[in-house]
């Protein structure tokens, strides 16, 4: 497991009404969610974003609604992780039981801007940006949140043990 | 060293000895609550394949947010959710005419003091007003818990709210809480615990107290406790026969912060648009000209939320300027309501009352806002865009302060007698 990809970069308390609006809660389609990544936050958002490419955020990432819509829309736009100097627990969980990559590293709006190119070692934590070779450190997940990680998500994690079972 | 309550229960519900902050613990919840999300829930969890409930009466599901159906999409949705749970028999099913789910949790005895309840829904944190140690889940780990009967926990730090002093008339604990917010910031409570003390929260009653404990959320607490007495346990005896221990603290538990709040000094408090935690005191907002005013929602729709308001309302009208919105929490609240006279005063006023459900309160329908809109709502949450367009402001203040600025038009101060 090793990302690669584009910088989006936004702020602190960034809440999943923004990231997904209560509005389209009836969107259940991932491919019809990804278009709706962010709607009110950045418009261009789910324009440019491309497959593997890569949200940095300052505190707080996903506070507000426990919408799980939030981390499947922007799994579904394509980010492979979200990089963050914190997270609000519900969405930390969400993004980790549906597959999506998260990070936390305090460091990382001071290493990397939009549009720079990062890349991503989630098993030492080694954060690498490739535009301005810049570096930081951030904090490696538990080796079972990796594994869920590494299954595709919770479902397919368990979908795995409960047939081995 | 002491323990703090959700070490406590936590510890318990894990069947572990003692539980420290960060220990990491496969718990089985005692309840595991779902709204509409129960058909992503079922989705997921006919994924899994195994095809078996854990166990289906820990099981609740409860129709609120689009009640009823505004889509076709919905319609839907609440149809495949229906004939999941009479093919699992799931015996505690309440559709679309029983109100939101964190009215309805206490009212049918599903909140029983040093129990673990989890739900999906962010606001959860409301049945620590019981003692419970409950916390909001993701739809896809409930899947999980659905399936297996557990799911992993962090043991969180707790943060201890010492509440000082007296409430002032015109203050309520919607103001205490926003107050709190205010200082905690959205992420002050973050993973954390929040108990409550003081002799004001002991004077409170039930419904007050989960004002307290819905709105700890909004610090980002993972659960807000209030530590039960004899209330807490007249009332649970009162909705469940089912036996249940009471969980308290220790007196030398170990609490990672404390904060003091003193009600001698506290005066009306309104969020600010677009975080709960821009509070100021609402004096400084008295004047700005609003659209709509909505009292309501699993914040601010009990019995006394709503009698409040009518004693504000004095036989006045509304503005003719203001649409105003009534959402009881439940049926049982809209019931007594109209017992006694209250739905009657609201209609005579003007204003719209609605079936309970959540409608305006997250955007999805009954009552949206224009862009250049502003309304005044007892609700728990401003964001950007949450009643409607993005243009739109939502401040967050007291039933009390919702009525009086509906009739003046115009965000004003509750009166006192
Ligand atoms: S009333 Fe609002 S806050 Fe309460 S459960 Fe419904 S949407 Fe959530």
């Amino acid at each position: 497991m090793k990302f690669s990809g584009t910088v989006f970069k936004y702020g602190n308390d960034i809440n999943t009404d923004v990231i997904f609006p209560g509005r389209y809660l009836k969107v259940w389609e991932p491919a019809e969610m990804a278009k709706l990544a962010m709607e009110d936050l950045d418009k261009e958002f789910a324009k440019k974003v491309r497959k593997g490419d890569i949200i940095v955020a300052g505190k707080y990432f996903g506070c507000g609604s426990s919408r799980e819509q939030a981390a499947t829309c922007l799994k579904a736009a394509g980010v492979s992780v979200v990089i963050a100097e914190s997270f609000a627990r519900i969405f930390y969980r969400n993004a980790i039981n549906l597959g999506l990559a998260i990070m936390v590293c305090p460091e990382i709006g001071s290493i990397a801007e939009a549009g720079d190119r990062l890349e991503v070692e989630p098993t030492t934590g080694e954060v690498k940006n490739l535009t301005n070779g810049k570096t930081a450190k951030a904090k490696v997940l538990p080796p079972f949140i990796l594994e869920i990680l590494g299954d595709g998500g919770l479902i397919p994690h368990l979908k795995k043990k409960m047939a081995k079972a | 060293m002491g323990k703090t309550m959700a070490e406590k229960i936590l510890a318990k519900a894990a069947g572990v000895k003692e539980a420290s902050p960060g220990d990491l613990l496969d718990v089985y919840p005692h309840v595991a609550m779902s709204h509409e999300n129960a058909g992503l829930v079922s989705k997921s969890f006919k994924e899994i394949g195994t095809g078996k409930l854990y166990d289906p009466d820990r099981i609740v599901i409860i129709f609120d947010h689009r009640v009823p159906a505004e889509t076709e999409k919905t319609a839907e949705g609440h149809k495949t959710v229906r004939e999941f749970v009479k093919k699992h028999g799931i015996k505690n099913f309440f559709d679309i005419n029983t109100g939101i789910c964190h009215q309805v949790l206490p009212e049918q005895g599903f909140c029983r003091p040093g129990e673990v309840l989890v739900g999906t829904d962010s606001h959860t944190t409301t049945h620590g007003a019981f003692g419970v140690f409950s916390t909001g889940i993701g739809a896809t780990e409930m899947a999980a818990v659905w399936a297996t009967g557990k799911l992993w926990l962090m043991v969180p730090e707790t943060i201890k709210v010492v509440v000082k002093g007296k409430f002032k008339p015109g203050v309520y604990s919607k103001d205490l809480i926003l107050h709190l917010i205010g200082k905690l910031r959205a992420d002050g409570a973050d993973y954390k615990s929040i108990e409550f003390f003081g002799q004001a929260i002991d004077e409170m009653t039930i419904a007050s107290r989960m004002v307290l404990t819905n709105l700890s959320m909004e610090a980002g607490a993972k659960s807000a406790m209030i530590p039960p007495d004899q209330k807490t346990v007249d009332y649970v005896k009162s909705v469940t026969n089912k036996p249940f221990e009471v969980i308290k603290p220790d007196p030398d538990a170990h609490y990672c912060q404390t904060v003091e709040i003193d009600l001698d000094q506290l005066t009306p408090q309104i969020a600010c648009p677009h975080a709960v935690d821009n509070v100021k005191p609402l004096s400084e907002l008295a004047g700005t000209v609003i659209n709509q005013a909505l009292i309501g929602s699993c914040t601010n729709g009990r019995l006394e939320d709503l009698e409040e308001g009518a004693r504000q309302l004095k036989g006045r009208k509304v503005h003719p300027e203001v649409r105003m919105l009534v959402i009881p929490a439940s049926w049982k609240v809209y019931r007594q309501a109209l017992d006694k006279g209250l739905i009657a005063a609201y209609i005579d006023a003007g204003a719209v009352v609605l079936n309970p459900g959540c409608g305006p309160c997250l955007g999805a329908h009954q009552g949206l806002m224009a862009p250049g809109e502003r309304c005044i709502s007892s609700t728990n949450r401003n964001f950007q865009g949450r009643m409607g367009s993005t243009q739109s402001e939502v401040y967050l203040a007291s039933p009390a302060a919702v009525v009086a600025s509906a009739v003046a038009g115009m965000i004003t101060l509750p009166e006192v007698k």
